[in-house]
């Protein structure tokens, strides 16, 4: 009976030792946002709060716990309570898998990218619970076009990762890291890479995508209804999921935590900070992306995703088989 | 193993009651909720059995996308609306309990084959051609297996699905007049000449424009 007891406690300090620090970097991240946003349009961002307004997030995550929790009379209780708890879960859980090192990895499964991309594709559930349970038009709304938007670009994320797969021939991501010894998949697969990052952008509900919470059209759409911690949660979840997304695209693409290149003193810095540099490398991308570029219209983004993402993944996955089979590097025989 | 069977009782108890709570429930969304409850409860047992793979597809392909578009379309006919119409003889002339006791009756037969079967299992094994090794990973097996011996009923069944979602697709579509496309080709092919039109406009006649 101690034995049981003696692991639990062990994967509970493990869990705590990995989502502590998520969830502080997430704090941290929103602020990262703001100030490049901020910068690209000559503004000075968050300054205020601590040095560089480092601390801003935490003021904020401190006025958001203060703040009333209003729940709509007309709204459906339950199912609008777990609506946020949802998509911060989900948000949390993926983080599980993702190899920070050789052997620092908190479950290292055979199936590691395949329940990546579960946990992602349950992501809707929180916006379309969020949004139902409302009983309002805009949240509904939001949660019907964030639902069609994600199922959508999970499809190309899909065969993406297809790609990547023909050229490991696992799906566990500790082995994808090290089939990227010799070359990143970001140079065989640049296409895919800028697919995947773009489809990123959607499946996060990230701007140009922000469709689902267009405040222009929707004030705020599935997040209409929420007040105080909850609205803070869904928001926690959201950065969460995106710094996730970086995440792997950083294992998929940019070779994990291993070095760009192995003399001394790349090499010398850890695996783990190598795969923070490359998840900040990734949204610093996507803040930029965010501050630059124009929301697009939901006809164009459905057609961007169908019509020219999907068919040209699928080309590439024949290209890349075709290419592997020809030149008999084909892995795993 | 007491964990392990503590955990097989959670996640079927889990299944079994959420199952139920999917045709007992009154408002159709919350059922849609417990068949995803459902989902996701069965694709833990896949994993507790070992079947990873089959669990990561179960969550990914059920609970992804199909539950997903089942509840897309019941929050859009907004089918809690015709509660309590289902089982009355009001309903369209006729009840529908005639046909959901048919399929009922099919399913559980199905179901006494299956378990009834189940006590020959062991000799289905060993009648089998396949070689199952314990030592490459599931997903492995299940790829060695689908893509040699059963490549043809593999692609067949990838040929049906493929038709029926065209045919679904032929069958829903319809032409409206009046819907405005933006066409990128046409966009950018437009030059300074087709957009601009220099005009004599006579005093007091006006000019006829998009001619």
């Amino acid at each position: 009976m101690d034995s049981y007891f003696l692991i639990l406690f062990t994967e509970i300090y493990k869990i705590l030792f990995l989502l502590v620090p998520v969830l502080v970097s997430v704090a941290m991240i929103v602020w990262l946002d703001r100030r490049v946003w901020a910068f690209v349009q000559k503004r000075r961002g968050p300054n205020v709060v601590g040095p560089f307004g480092l601390f801003q997030s935490l003021a904020d995550a401190l006025k958001y716990i203060f703040k009333e929790v209003i729940i709509p009379a007309s709204s459906n209780k339950l199912v609008f309570v777990l609506a946020p708890v949802v998509t911060m879960t989900l948000a949390l859980i993926s983080w599980a898998v993702i190899p920070f090192s050789e052997d620092f990895v908190l479950a290292d499964i055979n199936v590691g990218i395949l329940y990546l991309f579960a946990v992602s594709s349950l992501g809707v559930y929180g916006i379309i619970m969020g949004g139902w349970a409302s009983n309002s038009k805009y949240p509904f709304l939001g949660a019907i076009r964030s639902a069609a938007q994600m199922v959508s670009y999970e499809v190309s994320i899909g065969v993406i990762i297809i790609n990547v797969l023909l050229c490991v021939g696992s799906l566990n991501l500790s082995d994808i890291v090290m089939a990227q010894q010799n070359l990143w998949f970001v140079i065989p697969l640049f296409p895919m890479f800028v697919i995947f990052f773009i489809s990123a952008l959607a499946e996060t509900n990230r701007p140009p995508f922000d469709l689902p919470e267009a405040e222009a059209e929707l004030v705020a759409g599935y997040q209409t209804e929420y007040s105080g911690m909850m609205y803070a949660m869904f928001w926690l979840g959201e950065y969460a999921n995106i710094l996730l997304m970086c995440a792997m695209g950083a294992v998929l693409f940019l070779g994990g935590w291993l070095s760009p290149i192995d003399i001394f003193p790349f090499n010398a810095i850890p695996g783990p900070f190598w795969l923070i540099f490359k998840i900040l490398f990734l949204f610093i991308l996507f803040a930029l992306v965010k501050a630059t570029v124009p929301r697009y219209r939901y006809d164009q983004l459905m057609k961007l995703g169908w019509k020219i993402f999907l068919p040209f993944s699928l080309f590439y996955v024949v290209l890349t088989s075709s290419f592997l089979l020809y030149f008999d590097l084909l892995p795993g025989k | 193993m007491i964990a392990h069977s503590v955990f097989f009782y959670i996640f079927s108890l889990i299944a079994i009651v959420s199952a139920v709570m999917v045709t007992v429930s009154k408002n159709t969304v919350h059922s849609v909720f417990f068949l995803i409850l459902d989902f996701i409860s069965i694709s833990c047992l896949f994993i507790m059995i070992g079947a990873e793979f089959l669990g990561m597809i179960m969550l990914i392909v059920y609970v992804g996308a199909v539950a997903v578009l089942f509840l897309f379309v019941v929050m859009m006919l907004n089918v809690a609306e015709q509660k309590g119409q289902w089982f009355s003889s009001r309903w369209d002339g006729g009840t529908h309990i005639p046909v959901g006791l048919l399929v009922s009756l099919i399913i559980f037969f199905e179901l006494i084959i299956v378990i009834g079967g189940w006590k020959y299992k062991p000799d289905l094994l060993n009648s089998l051609s396949i070689n199952i090794s314990t030592e490459v990973t599931n997903t492995r097996s299940i790829g060695n297996v689908l893509y040699t011996d059963y490549i043809f009923l593999f692609q067949i069944s990838g040929m049906i699905l493929l038709v029926a979602m065209i045919g679904a697709i032929v069958l829903t579509y319809r032409e409206r007049a009046g819907v405005k496309r933006q066409s990128y080709v046409k966009q950018i092919s437009r030059e300074r000449d087709d957009g601009v039109d220099l005009v004599e406009a006579e005093r007091n006649k006006g000019v006829k424009i998009d001619a």
